[in-house]
């Protein structure tokens, strides 16, 4: 016979049978290959020594109390905005307007500060602000889950624009709400009178960041495993057909599902704007609503691993603003970092999903 | 009427960026692949094209501005290039989400472009202070003669380089989409990859030819802002959402290169507009910013109500090609 | 002196995870000659076939083309041996004209010339007395328009050894006819030709040579002069088909569904059923039976609430003596109106099932509504998936293990099982034993019958007539979305019912 043949060098088949902890090695390994290759980076473009520059990260984002409450915040509000892409993304409705989403919902904080602030108790506003802001990012997510039920209208596309309709829909109102009047900003909301901040909590400033986020992932966590509205989710996610089978009004599911993933993104918009910043700009959100998805689908939509994941991205952004101030470089560095790390953690699924057959060397 | 030329000048001007950015996602829309890293594209091809005509500006003894200019314009395509090449290797051959492969590039190539950036700001003094004079000169050098002609120069032949080879690069790539045998195998490949790659066409090496070239060519989109329109400078996040409104224009154009020429220079032209529109308040202003958003959503909604066959985007968008997919 | 075959497979082996689709197979195609490949649903005839034109990749076994070993690792490398596939779902882009997709993925110029390669499709298709225009757009065409392009692609290829995948099955006779006239024109010139098939009067008009698989395995190869349908069946089945399906005399019959005259159509608004009429009976087993695609589906589908008929009446006779109409309402109105009736749909994973889930997910698909609030009680689903996991031998390592990697007959039996746990007045079933190895083929049928025994009507879409023969009470035949007859199971023959299959088209 001739043993000339070869057979292709890599031949690929899927699998689902990896353990969690093999799964979670393939993703330390790329984390860590990950690493070193921005410590590559960073030697060949700053030539310091990158062991010094993680050291710097770690001590940049949880060195002191108040850096490790910072850190601990954004992380929150991150994961916040995952836990709100979860819904949609399990219904495989690619909604990509979470930025948006939550600009509506600064937006719609930031107007109850402005033009109820000094009227209404702190307890009542503050609850009104949570309203309003759930509602707020609610009508962004309605608005494309609309005629993506009815007309099939690309979902990914449609959000995607919606983010930008968003932006000019809070630099709308910044043109009223400036102060001082010719800065083109809105400065900090109510700073005399704290009027729709939140207050502390426990003692900790960031203390009801921390209850409504970790409360609101626990309450997801229970909607998409334990509530007719999750199995419906569940089921127009896997097969739209099943869905019309068992009964489920697909439309209308969607058009829920998709209102409450905004309405959280819009929460979000509450905690950024009355917990942390309590001012508002183009930029309140952050590029979070992108960076969310990325983490959604990173943890498989385990509201769980997300708040891992979330945490882990926000301490490696946290870190490396703090060495771009210490060493004099520019934050963006933290972009690239976080871009490289990010590519690493998503090419490793592939690993997990797929098995790798490496030509047998066997002569016929 | 001095008002209307200047008007379509810059909408022009406003409309070549995107027009760059569309067709490099044209291209890799028509391989199947949903790449949402064109903004981080642009970015990195911004940013390469300038450090190569700063350090040649710099390095060399006598600089020439055509030199430079093509210098940078190779660097600009690379790098960008590189960006697509990144995506490709994450989807085609790692087989990640595009959505989240797309977020990921675009949050890496605008850090990358700001980071650069404003190192290099810094290396020239401060911000604003970056100048590749000679090069810059070279981008923005119109057409002699035929621009002085008036009216029809003012409004033709007005603009750098970079503006004619944007649309001859388009009126090549609908050329190439409709009348050549690759373009013809590159739609089969966006189509249904099943059905491209069971017709004998390497669909590995089509998606990823069009996502790398289409990113190199959306890169000259970020040089053209650098050169042509900052005139060879730099400011962080200056090149703002241009980048997102690429992608717009490709739904818009409704993945046709020519579509694309006349849509560039009317969302340019919606960009401006309420620099133009007499009395507008500055409120009136930011909602007039939203019209270029505004009209893509209402394209978008038009297209899924017809559902025209020929008017919808490619069959496999976004999706992964596996072969033994079961 | 060794002959060499145009193709010869020695040894082929292919599993996907634990199924061996293909086990060890030979077989040998000479150049002028026409191979059947006969086999059963599942018996691993397309994997076969799918490794010769590059879409698999065999995990053992070589191929050799002319005498020579080949490694066929892509589609490409298929074409370039010379070897067409003509997929039995087509692999054409809708947007693209005949010609267009005709050349895709050729060499030639880079530069296209469509009037030249109108003009080359021109002449082949004349030569043949194809019915083609080069210039239409394939998403305007008819199914048998689309086969034409797929064969006028592989032979403007010059595609010397072609495999066609069940090319009969969605062709009327006068195009089967047609075809058969090509494919040995074909022959005459020298090519070697496999067709895949299940139909044995096909295999015997057509054929050559027949090669029959059984379950993955190479059962061997006759010459089609001494085959005869006995000897066919037998090698393609295994033992002697008798199916010998116990089949209850039907009794105490109550009138449960009268549809009157219902017409539904489908997106290019072509009438998938037109003005069918008919009753069925509580204790009795309807089969319904036609070529496929002939608006089973859509009949099914239209009863179940999941397709709005254009016009006509779904009475339903509750056994509480209430007349409901069906057509009014969709599947959640008629699900809360408490109307009992179950469907298992052809497409088991994509339709009656959700794949990622395991038994207990599965379970609650039908019932998660039930019960006040928000919250879903999984008590219920997952006492019924123990239950039928017992009462059905349903293998599964476990009640939440996804049903997506269970192996057909298991979804199958998790299927039928939850949908007659809801004790059903109506049971609508679609290809119920399809793809099912003999044994659990044989536990659903006495599922079925039980079913019909308690008073239930039961309602049967099968494209196996022996099976529908023995199984069924009376037999509906649909033909292009029509009733053309309804005859009693016991007293008709196979060949009055093919008859009714394909009367219609007949006529005209």
């Amino acid at each position: 016979m001739d043993n000339t043949v070869k057979e292709p060098l890599i031949h690929l088949s899927k699998r689902e049978d990896m353990s969690f902890g093999k799964k979670w090695l393939v993703r330390i390994i790329a984390i860590l290959l990950s690493l070193i290759v921005c410590a590559g980076f960073i030697f060949i473009i700053i030539k310091m020594n990158p062991v010094e520059v993680y050291e710097g990260i770690v001590e940049g984002a949880v060195g002191t109390g108040r850096r490790f409450w910072v850190t601990a915040r954004d992380a929150l509000t991150l994961l916040c905005v995952a836990v709100a892409v979860t819904p949609a993304f399990k219904m495989k409705f690619w909604n990509i307007g979470a930025e948006g989403q939550i600009l509506m919902g600064c937006v719609a904080s930031a107007a109850m500060m402005i033009y109820a602030g000094n009227a209404l108790p702190t307890g009542l506003l503050l609850v009104l602000m949570f309203v309003c802001s759930f509602i707020a990012g609610g009508i962004w997510g309605i608005i494309p889950a609309f005629f993506k039920a009815r007309w099939n209208t690309n979902e990914t596309l449609f959000t995607l624009m919606l983010n930008y309709v968003a932006m000019q829909v809070v630099t709308f109102c910044i043109v009223y709400w400036e102060n001082p009047a010719g800065s083109n900003s809105v400065g900090i909301i109510n700073a005399p009178t704290r009027a729709g901040w939140l207050p502390q909590l426990f003692g900790l400033d960031y203390g009801w960041n921390l209850a409504i986020v970790l409360l609101l992932t626990v309450l997801m966590f229970i909607y998409m495993k334990r509530t007719k509205h999750g199995y419906e989710i569940a089921v127009v996610g896997e097969s739209e057909n099943t869905a019309r089978y068992a009964g489920i009004n697909v439309g209308k599911v969607i058009v829920r599902t998709v209102g409450i993933s905004g309405g959280i993104a819009g929460i979000a918009g509450f905690i950024l704007v009355s917990g942390s910043s309590h001012t508002i700009s183009t930029s309140t959100a952050g590029g979070r609503g992108f960076t969310a998805i990325i983490v959604a689908w990173l943890a498989k939509f385990n509201v769980w691993a997300m708040a891992v994941i979330a945490f882990l991205l926000v301490f490696m952004q946290q870190g490396a603003i703090q060495i771009a101030t210490q060493y004099n470089l520019n934050e963006n560095a933290s972009e690239v970092i976080t871009g490289i790390i990010l590519f690493f953690v998503i090419g490793c699924e592939f690993f997990i999903n797929y098995k790798l057959e490496f030509r047998k060397k066997h002569s016929a | 009427m001095s008002v209307l030329i200047t008007f379509i000048q810059k909408a022009v001007m406003q409309g070549i960026c995107m027009l760059f950015g569309a067709d490099g996602e044209i291209l890799t829309e028509k391989s199947g692949n949903l790449n949402l890293g064109v903004p981080g594209m642009m970015y990195m091809g911004g940013i390469a094209g300038l450090m190569a005509a700063f350090y040649y500006e710099k390095l060399a003894a006598h600089p020439n501005g055509l030199v430079g200019m093509i210098l940078s314009l190779l660097a600009a395509f690379l790098m960008a290039a590189f960006g697509g090449l990144i995506f490709s290797v994450l989807t085609i051959t790692l087989r990640a989400n595009q959505n989240v492969a797309g977020l990921a590039l675009t949050t890496f190539g605008v850090g990358f472009g700001n980071f650069f950036g404003g190192s290099l700001s810094t290396l020239a003094g401060g911000v604003g202070q970056i100048s590749v004079a000679i090069t810059g000169d070279a981008y923005r050098a119109k057409i002699p003669l035929l621009s002085k002609i008036p009216v029809i120069g003012d409004i033709f032949f007005n603009y750098g380089f970079l503006t004619y080879f944007a649309i001859i690069i388009t009126l090549l790539m609908a050329f190439f989409l409709k009348r050549t045998r690759w373009g013809l195998n590159l739609n089969a490949v966006g189509e249904s990859p099943a059905t491209a790659d069971a017709a004998g066409i390497n669909v590995t090496l089509y998606k990823y030819l069009a996502t790398v070239i289409g990113g190199g060519i959306a890169g000259l989109g970020g040089l053209y802002f650098v050169m042509e329109y900052s005139g060879g400078t730099w400011t962080n996040n200056g090149f703002g959402d241009r980048g997102w409104l690429a992608i717009a224009l490709v739904i818009f154009a409704l993945w046709k290169p020519i579509n694309a020429i006349w849509g560039s220079f009317l969302f340019g032209g919606l960009y401006i507009l309420y620099l133009y529109i007499p009395g507008l308040g500055r409120s009136m202003q930011e909602i007039f910013k939203m019209l270029p958003y505004l009209v893509t959503i209402i394209v978008l909604i038009i297209t899924s109500l017809r559902k025209k066959k020929e008017q919808q985007p490619p069959e496999s968008l976004g999706l992964a090609y596996f072969r033994e997919d079961r | 002196m060794e002959q060499t075959y145009a193709i010869e497979l020695k040894n082929i082996t292919k599993r996907f995870g634990k199924i061996v689709a293909n086990d060890g197979i030979n077989l040998k195609v000479k150049r002028g000659e026409i191979l059947s490949l006969l086999g059963e649903n599942g018996s691993g005839k397309t994997t076969l076939m799918n490794m010769i034109s590059g879409i698999y990749f065999p995990d053992e076994g070589h191929i050799l083309v002319d005498g020579k070993a080949v490694s066929i690792r892509s589609p490409k490398d298929s074409f370039d041996l010379g070897i067409g596939m003509i997929h039995q779902h087509f692999k054409l882009i809708d947007v693209m004209t005949a010609a267009e997709n005709i050349i895709l993925g050729l060499k030639g110029n880079a530069v296209l010339d469509m009037k030249k390669v109108h003009k080359d499709i021109q002449e082949l298709v004349d030569r043949y007395g194809f019915d083609l225009d080069p210039a239409q757009k394939v998403y305007t065409m008819s199914v048998s328009q689309k086969q034409t392009v797929e064969i006028v692609k592989m032979l403007y290829r010059g595609a010397n050894i072609l495999i066609l995948d069940e090319p009969t099955a969605v062709l009327t006779p006068q195009e089967v006819d047609k075809l058969f006239e090509v494919l040995r024109n074909m022959r005459d010139d020298g090519r070697a030709i496999i067709i895949i098939t299940h139909k044995l009067n096909e295999v015997l008009e057509l054929s050559d040579r027949v090669a029959i698989l059984r379950k993955g395995k190479y059962i061997g190869t006759l010459q089609t002069s001494e085959a005869t349908v006995e000897s066919l069946t037998e090698m393609m089945v295994g033992e002697k088909v008798s199916l010998d399906i116990n089949r209850p005399m039907p009794h105490d019959l109550k009138k449960r569904l009268t549809i009157n005259n219902i017409t539904c159509t489908n997106e290019d608004g072509l009438h998938v059923l037109e003005n069918v009429s008919f009753e069925a009976f509580g204790g009795e087993v309807l089969g319904v039976a036609g070529i496929s695609g002939s608006g089973q589906k859509e009949l099914l589908e239209a009863i179940a609430g999941l397709t709005k008929l254009s016009s006509g009446s779904v009475i339903f006779h509750s056994p509480e003596g209430e007349d409901i109409d069906l057509a009014k309402y969709d599947a959640a109105q008629i699900n809360e109106l408490g109307v009992r009736h179950s469907f298992v749909p052809e497409d088991r994973l994509g339709m009656g099932l959700v794949g990622s889930m395991g038994m207990t997910g599965n379970m609650l698909l039908r019932s998660f509504r039930k019960g006040k609030g928000f919250f879903t009680s999984l008590k219920a689903p997952k006492e019924l998936a123990e239950k039928i996991k017992e009462d059905l031998d349903v293998v599964t390592p476990d009640i939440d293990y996804p049903v997506r990697r269970l192996s057909g007959g298991n979804v199958q039996k998790i299927l039928v099982g939850r949908e007659i746990a809801s004790s059903p007045a109506v049971l609508l079933v679609a290809y119920p034993v399809r793809g099912l190895d003999i044994n659990s083929s044989y536990m659903i049928y006495n599922l079925l019958n039980k079913q019909k025994e308690r008073g239930v009507s039961v309602v049967c879409v099968a494209e196996d007539l022996d099976m529908l023969l023995e199984f069924c009470d009376r037999i509906m035949v649909l033909c292009d979305g029509k009733v053309t007859g309804i005859v009693d199971a016991r007293k008709t023959t196979k060949e009055e019912v093919g008859r009714l299959m394909t009367s219609h088209k007949e006529e005209q």
